[in-house]
């Protein structure tokens, strides 16, 4: 069985210990251990973190598009899930916006079987909310629950369930099987035929505007069914300054409702629009810098409990057109702790960024395995962290099939240089490792 | 080195990118050009041998043929590509068309496009300029170029003219333009609109904003009407044509509450009784068929300092 002994790293950033890994559990850590037998630096058995890497729980996304079945030209499972690796992930959701929708036991069975042929992480399917997305009735949430997928996330992303009714239905119906229902949160009637943020820019640009109260409204509606109904929800891809002060109300009240944010939303506004190019096009859009500033301080205090890529691949075809005629999303696995360390610097400390990465999407999405403590008995599910590493995000060398990233050029501090899952390397130096082979879970 | 007459980009994309003197440069060669109109031979060799090329992805009959005849007399080739039917749902074509273009050594490209920001797109797909014909609900620079050299020669001047634009304003490139450009070069622009047809974020634009066109019009040197489209009722930017009409409209009545020197502009095309009655387009102070013909000399001014700088251009001869 697989052994691997890490010296000299900083669980969490704190002090330096030395880590065995074996039979993908953390068996041992504390200072001073002596390395098993048979381990090699050569092999990559043995990383030496000189006292600086710092080792973190592996991450959670609540918010990946791995676009198959469908859209294979764009993504599929396995180079979406080699992508999240290389990016510190052990586990993704797949959202269900998939060709065919996500939306019957027979298609979440076949996205989580094609994630655990290709082993690269864990592979959680979302189920969609209502048949086909259309909004119009409930998609069978129970039989999804019940199937080897064990669903527990349902969302129509990508389509906002905009029918009260509806809406209410689902936040209650999930509680049957501890459900979360993840909303989308857009009006679809404010936002007919909307480009981009609705404000200044927009009004130079002469594209039709994606008005910030178009998702606050949403929100607003949404807590107060939980509210009444007393039950879970969460806001996907929280994107206005008027949206955290809901959930921050919210929350005060003790509304059981739970946030996320993308790493884009952290850092871009919609001023990079201004070139028309549609690598900018995201859906919610770049909103304005106060907007930036209010997600910022909501991560950091808590408001917003994780932080979710959002990893959107889309081909060139669907890219290089006019503004109007690309599909919205940018691809964001490979570049999110870089990017979140980027834009909120030390306000987090590594615990904290372990809490928002990993712990709180793991817990929402009822993850057993993942965000768990770095102690012996844990699942090996972990990443290692360079800290100090300066590295310029080139598109072409992601390992996502589309590379449609905002981020190209762009320089950034601290980076992924290795990812386990249960113990087995799947990444190093930001590449992906070895062979994939089926996972046992 | 192309734009070496004075402009500093190779392409024209957004009215606000010129400085106030390269606007005045412009104005000042289309004034130049005009006099070319007036010849029994309307040509000058400046552009021979020089390719520009239409592209229009959408039907604009009045625009296409001034771009046409401003080139000509030029004495540029000049190639229309009707690419109409390829809208934005069928995007790509729009990089393809590029490549093409790009592939027959095309010096101007002309475009056309109903999607905001298609022309700065191709900008960066091509070597050749791009000259923004319109795009989307975003800008129409040449036909603030045109409007403004409208207003120059009837008003004399530019600077501290007071211009109130009038109509939907939130869909109009025209209305975008003018307010960028007029802005750069002095004068002072009211929007007109109902709230609903004006952008959020219109505060930032150098503009001041009115609800009521009453209020406005006596203190006008020039009054733009925006056409408005009657399917604009449809999604509810206002009641109904007639009340549209009733409020933002420019009839007789309210045209005589103008100063006695102002004049009314529209560049095309009119939704006649709607925004503008009959008799107030036809009438003495209108400005369109005007603005008609100084568009071929404002294109012609545009054409000849993107490209006439460049290699084989003899400038003497030209002015």
């Amino acid at each position: 069985m697989t052994q691997t002994f890490l010296r000299s790293v900083r669980p969490l950033g704190g002090d330096p210990v030395d880590v065995v890994l074996r039979d993908g559990i953390v068996d041992a850590i504390g200072p001073g251990l002596d390395a098993p037998a048979g381990v090699d630096v050569v092999d990559g058995t043995v990383i030496d973190g000189g006292g600086r890497l710092v080792l973190m729980p592996g991450f959670v996304d609540l918010h990946t598009h791995l676009r198959e079945p469908g859209r294979e030209d764009a993504e599929t499972v396995e180079t979406g899930t080699r992508a999240a690796a290389v990016g510190g992930y052990t586990a993704v959701h797949a959202m269900a916006n998939t060709d065919p929708v996500a939306d019957t036991a027979g298609v979440v069975e076949q996205v989580w079987r094609l994630g655990q042929a290709a082993g690269w992480c864990d592979v959680r399917p979302v189920g969609a909310v209502t048949v086909g997305l259309q909004g119009e009735r409930l998609a069978e949430l129970g039989a999804m629950a019940e199937s080897a997928a064990a669903v527990r996330v349902f969302s129509d992303d990508g389509k906002c369930v905009s029918d009260a009714v509806l809406m209410r239905r689902a936040l209650e119906y999930v509680k049957a099987f501890d459900g979360l229902v993840a909303q989308h949160a857009q009006e679809p009637r404010l936002t007919d035929g909307a480009q981009m943020h609705e404000g200044e820019v927009s009004a130079r640009l002469g594209l039709a505007g994606w008005p910030a109260v178009a998702e606050e409204s949403i929100i607003a509606r949404d807590v107060l069914l939980a509210e009444h109904v007393g039950s879970r929800l969460h806001v996907c891809h929280l994107s206005t300054a008027g949206s955290v002060e809901i959930v921050r109300r919210a929350k005060e009240r003790g509304v059981q409702v739970s946030a996320e944010v993308t790493p884009h939303h952290l850092l871009l506004t919609d001023e990079s629009c201004c070139g028309y190019d549609p690598v900018f096009k995201v859906n919610p859009p770049l909103r304005t810098q106060a907007d930036v500033d209010a997600l910022r301080d909501a991560l950091v205090d808590g408001t917003i409990d994780c932080v979710a890529t959002d990893h959107a691949p889309h081909t060139i075809e669907d890219k290089e057109t006019e503004w109007a005629a690309a599909l919205p999303g940018m691809v964001g696995l490979e570049t999110a702790l870089a990017v979140v360390r980027h834009a909120v610097g030390d306000r987090l400390s590594w615990s904290e960024l372990a809490d928002r990465m990993s712990l709180a999407p793991a817990r929402l999405g009822r993850l057993r395995e993942h965000g768990r403590p770095i102690a012996a008995g844990e699942p090996a599910n972990l990443c290692l962290i360079d800290p100090d590493l300066t590295w310029t995000v080139e598109a072409a060398a992601l390992h996502s099939r589309s590379h449609n990233t905002p981020y190209a050029g762009l320089t950034l501090t601290g980076r992924v240089v290795a990812t386990w899952l249960r113990g087995r390397l799947t990444a190093r130096g930001g590449a992906p490792a070895g062979a994939t082979v089926g996972a046992s879970a | 080195m192309t734009g070496s007459m004075g402009l500093s980009s190779r392409h024209l994309l957004d009215a606000g990118d010129l400085s106030r003197d390269e606007a005045l440069l412009v104005l000042d060669t289309a004034e130049e050009m005009s006099r070319v109109g007036d010849r029994a031979i309307k040509k000058l060799p400046t552009l021979r041998g020089r390719t520009v090329v239409n592209l229009f992805f959408e039907d604009s009959t009045r625009t296409r043929t001034s771009f046409e005849v401003a080139a000509k007399r030029l004495s540029a080739d000049v190639i229309t590509f009707s690419a109409k039917g390829s809208s934005v749902s069928k995007g790509e074509s729009l990089k393809d068309t590029a490549l093409t273009l790009e592939a027959m050594g095309a010096d101007a490209v002309v475009c056309r496009h109903s999607a905001s920001g298609a022309p700065h797109r191709l900008a960066n797909w091509i070597r050749g300029s791009v000259i923004n014909a319109g795009d989307g609900t975003h800008e129409h620079p040449t036909q603030a170029l045109l409007d403004a050299f409208t207003m120059r020669r009837r008003h004399g001047r530019l600077e501290d003219l007071r211009v109130a634009i009038v109509g939907d304003v939130l869909h109009s490139r025209v209305a975008r333009s003018n307010v960028a450009l007029l802005h750069t070069l002095g004068a002072q622009v009211t929007v007109v609109a109902p709230p609903t047809l004006l952008p959020v974020g219109i505060g930032a634009w150098p503009a001041e904003v009115s609800y009521d066109l009453d209020a406005v019009l006596p203190k006008c040197d020039v009054v733009m009407m925006l056409r408005v489209q009657r399917e604009r009722m449809n999604a509810a930017f206002f009641p109904t044509v007639r009340e549209y009409s009733r409020r933002y409209g420019l009839d007789a009545q309210r045209v005589a509450l103008l100063p006695e020197d102002a004049i009314v502009m529209h560049p095309g095309p009119m939704v006649r009784g709607m925004e503008i009655a009959s008799d107030v387009a036809d009438g003495m102070r209108s400005t369109i068929t005007e603005q008609v013909a100084n568009g071929v000399s404002v294109r012609m001014a545009v054409l000849y300092l993107l490209l006439g700088g460049a290699i084989g251009a003899d400038e003497g001869e030209a002015l």
